[in-house]
């Protein structure tokens, strides 16, 4: 890999290179270069992971934790040394990290099993997770639906209460609102590090601070900063952290989430069965310590060598150099979209931090038209409500448009789509002048 | 823009006229939140969660006469025009025209453009014909039409 050791800033030239490790992105799409700027949904994989993946298979692929023999240990040595990668690149333990298929299963896993301390009786350790009438989660109002449903069905099933921190006009989250709302009964408080539609990076330390205050537990979605930019865990002082693989350059089928060692050893398991247990009998069964308490059954294998390939990539690469380039890519979006007649930014304003992606609103077309009229261009981008209506809601849209950018995006892409963004009023006949 | 015949042949200027024009518009929310009509009156509403798509349509019929559609509803330009082209279009057909009008627009919707919308049988509607090509859009073109069937069906159970 070229980019590998270079510790100078990324550039539109250090980023051709990147892009050779990059099948997907050579090809054609209407007749002309694929730009991809969708990776806020899904990246893509570059071949070192495709090969990684494939080289366990053809080597190493066995029963994880189940076998004398030879092979299967060697398939738990590269399923456990994945897991040491992972968690060393967002700074937790090793002990402190298990598998989930994505970022949605890490986060429901974590509402049942807060739910699971709810009811029926439960251990004194366990009882700190219990939620009930009078109890209340805080959430926030740029949540994506991933990390809005299960905590409405974990209050629904507790009788505890949900509650939101509101945004401005800009997104930003109402902190002298968070500050009233986040209290005694405050019992989880759930946020996103950085929103997938505003590309708003939210003040960690500031709200972590105030459930410290109330002993409140925090559930980090780090989804769309895991990715992107240097994380630590320990350094942010979260509770929980969850993230999925296939947005930062592996599989799909691969999550994680991280929680401190001493909660994860007393919290109640959501799913159980094999793997995951010491002593079994007819009645009942004793629990193995963190990580495996979480790991019931077949473990995606295969998906976690990948990720940990991934995550060798972008530690190679530099996650600073990847933060900066992008950050340089969504300001030129913001400025550049902000520029052109007609068209609406979500969130920050230019010059104001972003992560390397801008959803917008064109007025007088519907996104679904935008996104077609783009993807003629061969410019993938998303249309929709990105799993967050509530935020859409709020600034009084049902849908808009995002770029998103990674490390394998040039500054001709984001050019080349505010070029075609420019020209999409003027396509279907409203705005100044061409108005019938 | 570099020319790109399967989208323009998708928004052809009597859709995007269509999509301004929104002919038969003129449901009110109160009305859209009605749940009991007169007889000879059907109304329905169609969602499209994935791009939010909505669409509320009344549809009321005199003897075998479909009289009236009105609708309200808001969403990208295909399933604003193609609303805007079956109000206009429905207006005066009978009951059972209408209800093979709206069979063969979803066949022609779902040829994946391997069907010629014929003008003499589709009227307007035929100028939908280039969204066959665009799977991920049929939906959004089938919207109102899904919207009128089951209004229809209402409307002319006695
Ligand atoms: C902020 C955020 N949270 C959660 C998710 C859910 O991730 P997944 O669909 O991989 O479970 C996403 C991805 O769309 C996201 O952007």
């Amino acid at each position: 890999m070229d980019a590998v050791h270079e510790s100078a800033p990324l550039d539109d030239a250090a980023v051709r290179r990147i892009r050779n490790d990059f099948p997907v992105l050579s090809q054609q799409m209407a007749g002309r270069d694929l730009i991809y700027l969708d990776s806020g949904a899904t990246s893509q994989n570059p071949i070192s992971v495709m090969e990684a993946e494939q080289e366990f298979y053809e080597q190493r692929n066995a029963a994880v934790h189940r076998g004398a023999h030879s092979l299967a240990a060697e398939a738990t040595d590269a399923f456990e040394d994945a897991r040491t990668t992972v968690a060393g690149f967002v700074g937790a333990g090793e002990d402190e990290l298990f598998w989930t298929s994505n970022a949605t299963a890490g986060l429901n896993l974590l509402a049942y099993s807060f739910s699971n301390a709810s009811v029926g009786t439960v251990s004194a350790e366990a009882a700190r997770f219990a939620l009930g009438p009078g109890d209340e989660v805080v959430v926030t109002e740029m949540e994506h639906h991933a990390n809005l449903i299960p905590w409405q069905e974990l209050c629904r099933r507790t009788g505890a209460t949900l509650k939101f921190i509101p945004v401005d006009d800009d997104g930003a989250l109402r902190l002298e609102e968070a500050a009233v709302l986040i209290g005694p009964r405050t019992k989880v408080l759930a946020f996103t590090h950085a929103s997938n539609v505003l590309g708003i990076i939210n003040p960690v330390a500031v709200l972590v601070a105030l459930a410290r205050e109330v002993g409140a537990l925090v559930v980090l979605d780090a989804c769309q900063s895991a990715p992107h930019l240097p994380l630590d865990v320990k350094a942010l002082d979260v509770d929980f952290a969850v993230f999925s693989g296939h947005k930062m350059l592996a599989p799909t089928g691969i999550g994680a989430v991280y929680g401190r060692a001493e909660l994860l050893n007393a919290m109640p398991p959501f799913l159980t069965g094999g793997s995951m247990i010491t002593t079994v009998t007819m009645e009942a069964a004793e629990y193995l310590p963190s990580p495996a308490r979480f790991e019931a059954g077949t473990q995606p294998v295969s998906q976690a060598v990948a990720l940990a390939s991934a995550v060798d990539y972008l530690r190679e690469t530099g996650m600073d150099r990847v933060h900066a380039w992008e950050s340089t890519l969504g300001q030129r979006l913001v400025a550049g979209l902000s520029a052109i007649d007609g068209i609406r930014v979500l969130g920050p304003k230019p010059g104001v931090e972003r992560t390397g992606l801008a959803a917008f609103h064109v007025e007088g077309v519907h996104a679904h038209d935008v996104g077609q009229y783009l993807d003629a261009q061969g410019i993938a981008v998303r249309v929709g409500h990105h799993c967050a209506q509530p935020l859409h809601r709020r600034l009084g849209l049902t849908a808009s448009t995002r770029a998103s950018t990674y490390l394998y995006n040039t500054t001709d892409e984001v050019d080349a789509l505010l070029e075609a963004v420019a020209e999409i009023r003027p396509y279907f006949r409203v705005g100044t002048g061409k108005e019938q | 823009m570099q020319p790109n015949s399967a989208m323009d042949a998708m928004y052809q200027e009597i859709i995007l006229d269509h999509a301004k024009l929104r002919s038969g518009s003129d449901l009110s929310a109160e009305e859209a939140a009605e749940t009991s009509y007169d007889a000879g009156c059907g109304q329905v509403h169609q969602l499209n969660p994935v791009c939010g798509d909505e669409i509320t349509l009344r549809l009321s019929v005199d003897g075998n006469t479909v009289e009236s559609i009105h609708w309200l509803g808001d969403g990208c330009s295909i399933s604003m025009a193609s609303a805007s082209i079956l109000a206009q279009e429905a207006k005066g057909m009978t009951v059972e025209e209408l209800r093979t009008l709206i069979g063969q627009f979803r066949e022609v919707m779902r040829s994946r453009g391997s069907m010629v919308a014929d003008e003499e049988v589709l009227g307007d509607a035929a100028a939908l014909g280039g969204v066959s090509k665009f799977p991920a859009r049929v939906k959004c073109a089938m919207l109102a039409w899904v919207a009128a069937e089951g209004a229809l069906a209402q409307a002319s159970t006695p």
